[in-house]
């Protein structure tokens, strides 16, 4: 799985954040998402699911078979 | 209740597409009918009244999921097509085409319909904003517009006014609150909002409910206020428009309505179901056996408050449809969510965690409002916070609202295990 996130989208509830928190984190000013592990092992792969489900701003791409 | 053979989602914008990728991602296999009215692939609604609306973000950027992660989903989405009956019994749903749709769980998504005031119909010129078509049509006459009027002091009126005032068009801000969003924000961050608003340029009417319009030649040439004697004595001063009943006429070459959205239940009249300001559900958002509601037009019993709940809310959408989803597969989970929402005005991004009253006290817990970023708590009158409010803070805001989730968690239930000796 390869993540990417659109940082333009981002509204910053960071609600991925509370669901896989070795994924992503927010910036400290301004709450935009931080990527922290972009090809994550498999067992945070269905925190990354989730997260990009319920994000609220449709800003979490994923890729499932790269 | 056994997992269901086959579940139909009646409504394809948030809630609904929620619906349908969280049965997938928690394994179901069975058959899957995503039922919506607009033609288009579902689509975001929080950007129209601010990207879209600006022109900055192409109408496609709206759009929730690609066309190859739709087609992941494996669900049939019917598009274009209004559901126009249920029978909650059966969970039969008729279409707009004749056609019937019967599953063994159906989810009602439907959101809501743009409140229209009745003085203020039957004139060009009157825009409201709820779908992706509104929004295109609005930002073609704002682009043409010399002066704008916003009805409607909320949340989304508020947004539309900031984008148009961005847009270079003169624009009035006219409801009946003392100051925007004073409903969502309480006085004291909706008196900063309206500070924020006028240093910008936006004209600001307080307590001045619209009630009517003025045309001519069947085109929209002002509304009219209801306002009080100060008031209106300071507008005219201020613009110099003419007071006519004790209120005033605001001139305007477009009219936004932005007074709220109206449940999308008009066609359950007939469904057995309850509707009262939404379609009633239990904490489960379960409104009959194997009907549930997800989304704006879900009233759901929310246990940690003790009260019946309808939130508008985009993260709303999301989660509820998740639990519904849960729920559906045999979860039994009540929906007691911490109630969030966000705007962007100006560049100023507000965060809100929990329902803050009017009135309640604020404190601020986290940076400055001198510094324009800063976290406030709201607490009650026995000193417990009730909300949260980030003002360009977002991560720190979400922090805080973790001290929040007592308030709203839902009692544990009785049971022997967790009965204390």
């Amino acid at each position: 799985m390869r993540i990417t996130v659109d940082e333009e989208k981002c509204c910053g509830a960071g609600q991925c954040v509370v669901i896989a928190p070795e994924v992503f984190d927010q910036r400290d000013e301004d709450g935009i998402v931080v990527l922290l592990d972009a090809a994550p092992a498999a067992d945070q792969h269905e925190g990354a699911r989730e997260s990009a489900g319920v994000c609220p701003a449709a800003a979490i791409q994923l890729h499932e078979d790269a | 209740m056994s997992t269901p053979s086959d579940v139909l989602v009646v409504g394809a914008s948030a809630a609904g597409l929620a619906v349908t990728e969280s049965l997938r991602r928690k394994g179901y296999r069975g058959r899957i009918t995503l039922l919506g009215e607009e033609a288009g692939a579902p689509y975001d609604r929080p950007p129209l009244s601010k990207q879209v609306l600006a022109g900055t973000w192409e109408a496609e950027r709206t759009q929730l999921r690609t066309r190859d992660v739709l087609d992941a989903l494996d669900a049939e989405l019917v598009l274009g097509e209004r559901a126009v009956a249920l029978d909650a019994a059966t969970r039969t749903v008729r279409t707009g085409s004749g056609a019937e749709l019967r599953a063994e769980a159906v989810v009602l998504a439907t959101g809501l319909h743009a409140r229209r005031l009745p003085g203020l119909s039957g004139a060009a010129g009157v825009h409201v904003l709820r779908t992706l078509d509104d929004a295109g049509r609005l930002r073609e006459e704002l682009l043409k517009a010399e002066r704008v009027v916003v009805v409607g002091d909320g949340v989304l009126g508020a947004e539309i006014a900031a984008t148009a005032r961005l847009m270079g068009a003169d624009v009035t801000l006219a409801g009946p609150q003392t100051a925007p969003m004073r409903a969502q924000l309480g006085d004291d961050v909706a008196q900063l909002l309206a500070a924020l608003h006028s240093e910008h340029g936006v004209r600001l009417r307080p307590d001045s409910p619209v009630d009517g319009l003025e045309t001519a030649g069947g085109r929209v040439t002002g509304v009219r206020t209801v306002g009080d004697v100060r008031t209106v004595t300071d507008v005219r001063a201020a613009v110099g428009d003419r007071p006519v009943g004790g209120g005033e006429v605001l001139r305007a070459d477009l009219v936004v309505e932005a007074v709220g959205g109206i449940p999308a239940t008009d066609w359950l009249t007939d469904s057995g179901l309850v509707l009262r300001d939404g379609v009633v559900c239990d904490s489960r958002c379960r409104a009959a056996d194997g009907v549930y509601a997800a989304g704006d037009v879900a009233r759901f019993h929310h246990e940690g408050l003790g009260r019946s709940l309808r939130l508008e809310n985009r993260t709303n959408a999301t989660e509820q449809a998740t639990l519904v989803a849960a729920n559906i597969l045999g979860e039994d989970r009540p929906y007691s969510p911490v109630p969030y929402f966000w705007t962007d005005q100006f560049g100023v991004r507000i965060q809100v965690y929990g329902l803050p009253a009017p009135t309640a006290t604020v404190r601020i817990v986290e940076g400055a409002v001198e510094q324009g970023r800063f976290v406030a708590r709201y607490v009650d009158n026995e000193d417990r916070p009730v909300a949260v409010l980030g003002w360009n803070m977002p991560k720190q805001a979400r922090l805080h609202s973790q001290h929040l989730l007592g308030r709203y968690a839902p009692a544990p239930r009785p049971t022997s295990a967790a009965t204390p000796r």
